[in-house]
């Protein structure tokens, strides 16, 4: 399931997708976030699996064009965090 | 003083099957989905629908979710200790004290939607009281995609009532009424509940029919929430659940605009969420949770 969190607002589009089918449970991406959005829970999408997935927090989903700016800076940037650390490739960001 | 009309207000109801002798089921489980602005509670019997509420949500969440719980029971001789297993849904979700477990209502509504309207069903639509989500499903309802916007409430119940309240049209005339006009005109230019208020007032200064104001915000509506649904695209078959479900102010121009046709079915579109609820719940009632 690809779970989108995030936003649209006059500014732009501002999702992080996460692929919970592709996403392994191993929770590398939690500590690199320097914003700290991230989150091991279960699946609250699919309520009768068992899997540990990633998500974002509830109470950043609304403001994470703010929170993700540092790692996107203007001047170029380099590879996120968040999804460099991920193994199987499961986070993308739509910006 | 005349008693003010609360031109917002829509019907309250509760709903049973008389034909279904609950004390013969093997299995009991309902759904509570205590929404933003309506609550709702739904009772399976062996997986029939036997009995839901659709109330208006109170001020506090275990209030909301009892007197629907309460509506739904009335008149059917079931008290709340003879459901086995209960799941609840919805914004206040974590505060139904006799849930036996929440569900986020992206789950349920899905779920609700495949009962509903048949497993065909690929695309969900749930414009909600206070947000609006679009949702993909396989043929199980089980969600593969999903999108909300967890900033903006614009393009939901919550806008229409505050629309209603303002032109005093009664809020289920409203669809019909947005049709009226000689020609379509152009949507507002925005649907911030609060700006669309106060554009819609200049309209009517300006010498705009309330007809012609209606189907000016329900055109910004629509084309708001096919911007949304724009992002996740629409697959076929395509399913409205949700209050605004029974707008065709709405749902006429979103068809339009989106060129599919929606799903119509027999059941209330505002029962989906406790529908996917009491479902989930009884599925969790056979694999022995209880």
């Amino acid at each position: 399931m690809i779970a989108n969190y995030g936003y649209k607002d006059g500014s732009g589009e501002f999702f992080i997708a996460i692929d919970t089918d592709k996403c392994n449970g191993c929770g590398d991406c939690v500590p690199v976030c320097p914003a700290k959005l991230l989150a091991m829970a279960d699946d609250e999408y699919d309520p009768l699996s068992e899997k540990t997935v990633v998500n974002v927090i509830k109470e950043e989903r609304n403001k994470i064009k703010y929170s993700c700016a540092p790692c996107k800076p203007a001047s170029g940037r380099g590879p996120l965090p968040c999804v460099a650390a991920c193994t199987p490739g499961a986070i993308a960001h739509s910006w | 003083m005349a008693e003010l009309q609360e031109f917002w207000r829509w019907t309250e109801y509760t709903w049973n099957n008389p034909d279904i002798d609950w004390r013969k089921a093997k299995r009991i489980s309902a759904g509570i989905d205590v929404g933003s602005v309506s609550s709702q509670a739904l009772i399976l019997a062996d997986g029939q629908i036997f009995a839901f509420s659709n109330l208006r949500t109170g001020s506090n969440s275990p209030d909301s979710a009892h007197k629907a719980i309460n509506g739904a029971l009335k008149d059917t001789g079931m008290e709340l200790s003879n459901i086995n297993y209960s799941v609840g849904t919805g914004y206040g979700r974590v505060n139904i004290p006799f849930a036996n477990r929440a569900i986020t209502e992206i789950a349920c509504h899905a779920r609700g939607a495949n009962f509903m309207a048949g497993p065909k069903i690929r695309t969900v639509l749930d414009m909600g009281g206070q947000d609006c989500k679009a949702i993909h499903c396989d043929e199980r309802g089980k969600v593969s995609n999903f999108l909300m916007n967890d900033k903006c409430a614009a393009g939901t119940g919550r806008g229409m009532e505050v629309m209603a309240d303002l032109l005093s049209i009664p809020i289920k005339e409203i669809g019909e009424l947005s049709y009226q006009v000689d020609k379509e005109p152009p949507p507002v230019s925005s649907t911030c509940v609060v700006f669309a208020k106060s554009e819609a007032l200049g309209l009517m200064r300006s010498g705009w029919s309330k007809n012609m104001v209606l189907a000016a915000y329900c055109s910004a509506m629509a084309h708001r929430v096919s911007l949304l649904l724009g992002r996740i695209g629409v697959e076929d078959q395509f399913f409205i659940t949700g209050g605004i479900a029974k707008n065709p102010g709405i749902v006429k121009r979103l068809e339009k605009e989106l060129g599919i046709e929606s799903v119509k079915t027999k059941y209330d579109s505002q029962i989906a969420g406790a529908l996917g609820a009491a479902l989930f719940a009884d599925t969790l009632l056979q694999k022995g949770g209880a």
